[in-house]
This record gives C-alpha cells, structure tokens and sequence, in this order.
C-alpha cells in the first residue's frame, strides 16, 4: 500500500497545489458573498468584492472572521447550506458564546475523513491496521474525525471513545490494536498503566496519532518509550472541520496542512499584517472546500510558523509548527478549551471576588488545574461546613462551565500576587511551549 | 447573655497562627482562648478576646477575612460529669451543636464551655432553667481581670 492515502494531492506539485487553491477561493468567495449574509456585510463593509478575489495572491483583502463573530452569528448565521442538506454537528465544550457549534453536509463528512485517512496513513495506517480510537465520541470531533478517517484507510476500527483504562487495555492486548488515536495525555497514562500491568509484550502497537492539546517533545518521547510505537502529531480544530487540518510525516518536523482543502496565513495578531513564510505569527485559515460552515480567514489564535522546505517524506503541502502559544488568553486542559473569563463569570455567580488565579500543571503526564480565590467577609461563615459546602458548589460551577473538573483552593486576601496592581490571572506551569 | 467570637478564615499554610497571633500582640489583645478547626485546604480559626469589635477591626485592617459570632459561654466546674451534663441538658432538648469548645480560667479555677448553637436565646433558657451558670461577655472579662 501507497505510503500515501492520495499521491496525486499529497505530492502535487507546489504551483499546482497555489492553482488549485486560487480556482476554489475565487469560487468559494463568490458562494459565500451570495448565499451568506454576514460575509455579504463584511465584504461590503470592506469595501472587497468577490471580483476583487482572483487567486490565493488576493486572500489579504478579505476581512478576518474571529471567535466573536461565531458567538455573535451562533447557531445558524455562518451557514453556507440550508439546514436540509447538512448532516452533521459538532461542537466544542465551553458555555454558548464560547462554544463553536459546526455543521457539515455528507460532503464535508468525506472530506474531513479524508484528512484523517491521510494522517492515518502517514503514521504508516493500512488495512492490515487495527485503528484503537481513544478520543472522545459525541459532540467532540476528536472520535468521530479519527473514526471516519479509520475507515476509509480500511483499518480495523476500535470505537473505544476515551475513559475506562482497563477495557481500553484488555481491547488492545486481546484485539492487538496497532495504531492508537487518543490525546498525548491518555496515550502516557496508557503507557503507564500498561507497564505497571506488566503487559508491554502483550500489547502490538506500532504508531499513535495523539493531539487536541499542546505536548512537548520530551513528552513525545516518554510515550514512544512507554509504548514501544512512533508517536505522531495531528492538528485541527472544530471551526475548520476538526482533527486533520494538518498532520505529521515520518520525518516529525512539522504538520503538513492540508492545503487543497484550507489556506493557511500567518499575520501578526497586532496588525492582521501577513507575514512571510519562517515568521513566526498568529495562524489564520480559511477554509475553500467547506460547505456547511465555510470559515474565511479564520483567526485561530494559535501562533505558528509555516515553512515550504522541502519534506524527506514526499509531500509538498506546507508544514506548519506545533502551536508555540496562544495570542489570546485560552488555555487548553485536558483537551478542553478553557477562557479565564469562563472562571470569573463562576466565581462571580456564586459571590466570590475575581481576584482569582489559575494554576495549569502537568502531574504524570496528565493536566491539573486550580483555581486559587481569595475570600472575602461576606463568603465568609465561622461554620466550617458552610464554607467547605460553598467551595464545593463552588467545584460543581467550575465543573458544569468548563466540562472539566477544576480543584479549588480558598486563600486569605491579597495574597495572589498583583503586577501593577492586575493580577496575574493565569500560570501555566507546563511550559508546554518551549518547544 | 452572648459571648463575641471572632472566626478567622486562615489557609492551610505553615506559620499563619504565628502571624495572627503576631498581629494581636502588636496591638495589645489579649486571647482567652483560641481553637482551629480545619478542612482540606483551610480552616476557621475561632478566638475570644476582652473586646471583639476592636480585635476584628485590627484583623480586618491586616487584610484577614473575619467574622463575629453570638456563641454561650457556661461556666462549669473543672470536673468529671460537668460537660456530660451540659451535653444531654442540650442534647434532651433537641438543639444541635455546631461546634464547642473550652476555655478554663485558673485564677477561679472554673471553666468555660463555649458553645454554638442556631437559636441562642432558646438555648440560653433551657440551660438556665437546668441551672446551669450561663456568663456574659463583662462577667468573663471581670473573671479574667
């Protein structure tokens, strides 16, 4: 089997490939002026007309679309197709406003899937493989993405969907998965629970395709070494399509994007000025295949670096890095997005103050949060009981707004430390951008 | 007939007893008596001094989190069986305590069962009723002159 799921895309020609994304831009531009009233607005109110746009060179003209727009234009103000032709939704965790509700006909399905497949197949995927997905199934894309992507290399598929460590491993051993889909930080607790199990010689896995949230290299290689596999990185994100907007080769340098399917810019975040290709800035994309929920220079607040060099592996589309940070305030936890302002919208709800804090580590290969608030008087009671019952409410909150389980701790006033007297809202111990 | 506690929220942290007590010597208070209770990550600490109002403003001034509280104060014999009737005096009347403590004085050689409970004044005639000696805030300042 090809060492690609298609040749005739994945290696094509670099001018060929600008050819490509020129055609369908122009005719994805003119679609969306026509049929979706908010990109009609914005188009106007930037004075661009789908004339305006006759290649990839002119994509700078076009206004950005941002996070906002999405909460302003939830559910239905994005849609590029009637409601009757869309198959699908998908959606991010997070209250609405910050949720990213998306939508998908069965052609973007496929598309999507072939994004997965060619993922799948870097990471070595055949129809000999059996393909163990550990993401989440449901709302989230991570399951369905990497299910659909399975199944079009013919794999094998496990739908194993994430939690429940003992079934996930007795699948593996008794099943002999060879491929494992899953976040970085389930795939190192796998590893952990099977070497504590003792089960290292049962288990066949050979390649991991992990993502949805950020890893470092020494992360990389402390699930190879648990695993015995070669650990691949996936990206994507819900208001795109979802997992597979770019994936790793064999030569681990970098995601190839997609780019039959999404442009991919990178301007700087202050400006909107796009940068050359080795800068490093905010990634913007825009999506020229996508019918349902057809993003225009979406803003993703992921800051990257695109590079054309050249691949060992063969493919030509563009290699984009592992984000190297956010340049907005969003934290990824556990494969959840998670905004400060979701956490002071809590603490204010139930009467704490918003002098809070957030502290992101990484125990075991597993994400962490607190959330450190300072009492006041009024939350204040001399009965113990009272207090703890309040900070638990407190934990079920946090846990309802975020998805997540955040563990709270009550600190004494004014003692989270103050920088020109704004606290520091968030520290993220990880260090998962170094990088 | 009530007695003034403060309550002190405190973070479970080494040396935070040592600077609240720090901060009431500086400005001259006294403690009668001082108890801790604890959960996971904090505790209530529970103080009683000659004058409340003053003491908590002193607190809330260092930036500590406080409040005052209404408890009983009952003036026991420092003996055997003392506390075990104040218990089913309470206890037989159906009133639940939230938390109690003690506070002996030798200079009477007495002590005192400071006790929390939702309805004071209740409380407060059950226990005189059985006879026990419930003291005011003046009667124990005067005991501890």
């Amino acid at each position: 089997m090809s060492k690609y799921y298609q040749p005739e895309i994945e290696t094509m020609p670099v001018e060929e490939i600008k050819k490509l994304q020129s055609e369908r831009l122009v005719a994805q531009v003119k679609h969306v002026y026509e049929n979706v009233e908010f990109y009609r607005n914005k188009m106007d109110a930037a004075g661009v007309k789908p004339e305006d746009i006759k290649g990839v060179e002119d994509l700078h003209k076009l206004p950005f679309i941002e996070k906002d727009d999405l909460r302003d234009q939830y559910p239905y103000g994005l849609m590029g197709k009637p409601l009757s032709e869309c198959v699908r939704i998908q959606s991010t965790s997070g209250t609405t406003g910050r949720r990213v509700v998306a939508f998908y006909t069965q052609h973007d399905l496929d598309l999507w899937e072939d994004c997965c497949a060619r993922a799948i197949v870097a990471a070595g995927g055949t129809n000999e493989d059996v393909c163990h997905v550990s993401y989440g199934y449901g709302l989230f894309t991570g399951g369905p993405g990497l299910n659909g992507g399975s199944h079009k290399v013919g794999c094998l598929t496990l739908p194993m969907s994430s939690g429940n460590t003992d079934r996930q491993i007795q699948f593996m051993t008794d099943l002999g998965s060879t491929i494992l889909c899953c976040t970085p930080s389930y795939a190192a607790y796998l590893g952990e629970s099977i070497n504590e199990r003792g089960l290292r010689d049962k288990i066949k896995l050979k390649a991991g395709i992990f993502g949805a949230e950020a890893w470092t290299e020494e992360m990389r290689h402390d699930i190879e070494d648990k695993l015995g596999i070669k650990a691949y990185d996936i990206y994507g994100l819900t208001e795109i399509s979802g997992p597979g907007v770019s994936f790793e080769c064999e030569e681990q340098t970098g995601m190839h994007v997609n780019e039959d399917h999404f442009i991919a810019e990178i301007i700087n975040p202050k400006t909107g000025e796009v940068l050359p290709e080795g800068e490093k800035g905010e990634l913007v994309f825009t999506c020229i295949t996508k019918e349902a929920f057809p993003l225009i220079r979406y803003r993703t607040r992921d800051i990257c670096i695109l590079s054309r060099k050249k691949c060992s592996c063969g493919r030509t589309h563009i290699k984009m890095t592992k984000p190297l940070g956010r340049s907005d305030d969003m934290l990824i936890v556990k494969g959840v997005n998670v905004f400060p302002s979701q956490i002071e919208t809590v603490l204010l709800n139930q009467g704490y103050p918003a002098n809070y804090q957030i502290i992101v580590d990484r125990v075991n290969n597993g994400d962490t949060i607190e959330i450190q608030v300072e009492m006041t008087n009024e939350m204040f009671s001399d009965n113990l009981s009272i207090v703890a019952e309040k900070e638990k409410e407190l934990v079920a909150g946090l846990k309802a707004m975020l998805g997540i389980y955040a563990k709270v701790k009550l600190v004494n006033p004014k003692t989270i430390a103050r920088s020109e007297g704004k606290a520091v809202r968030v520290i993220d111990k990880r260090n998962l951008y170094n990088a | 007939m009530n007695v003034k506690q403060i309550s002190i929220f405190t973070e479970n942290k080494p040396g935070r007893i040592a600077a609240l007590c720090k901060t009431l010597s500086e400005n001259n208070i006294d403690l009668y008596s001082i108890s801790v209770a604890e959960a996971a990550d904090f505790g209530i600490i529970r103080i009683l001094v000659e004058d409340a109002y003053t003491a908590a403003t002193v607190l809330r001034d260092a930036d500590y989190v406080c409040s005052l509280t209404d408890v009983i104060a009952i003036e026991v014999n420092d003996e055997p069986g003392a506390l075990a009737k104040i218990g089913s005096v309470i206890g037989d009347a159906g009133i639940n305590i939230e938390y109690m403590y003690s506070v002996t004085n030798r200079k009477i050689g007495k002590a005192y069962m400071i006790i929390r409970v939702t309805d004071n004044q209740e409380c407060i005639q059950i226990l005189q009723k059985a006879g026990m000696k419930v003291v005011s805030q003046e009667e124990m300042n005067l005991a501890k002159k």
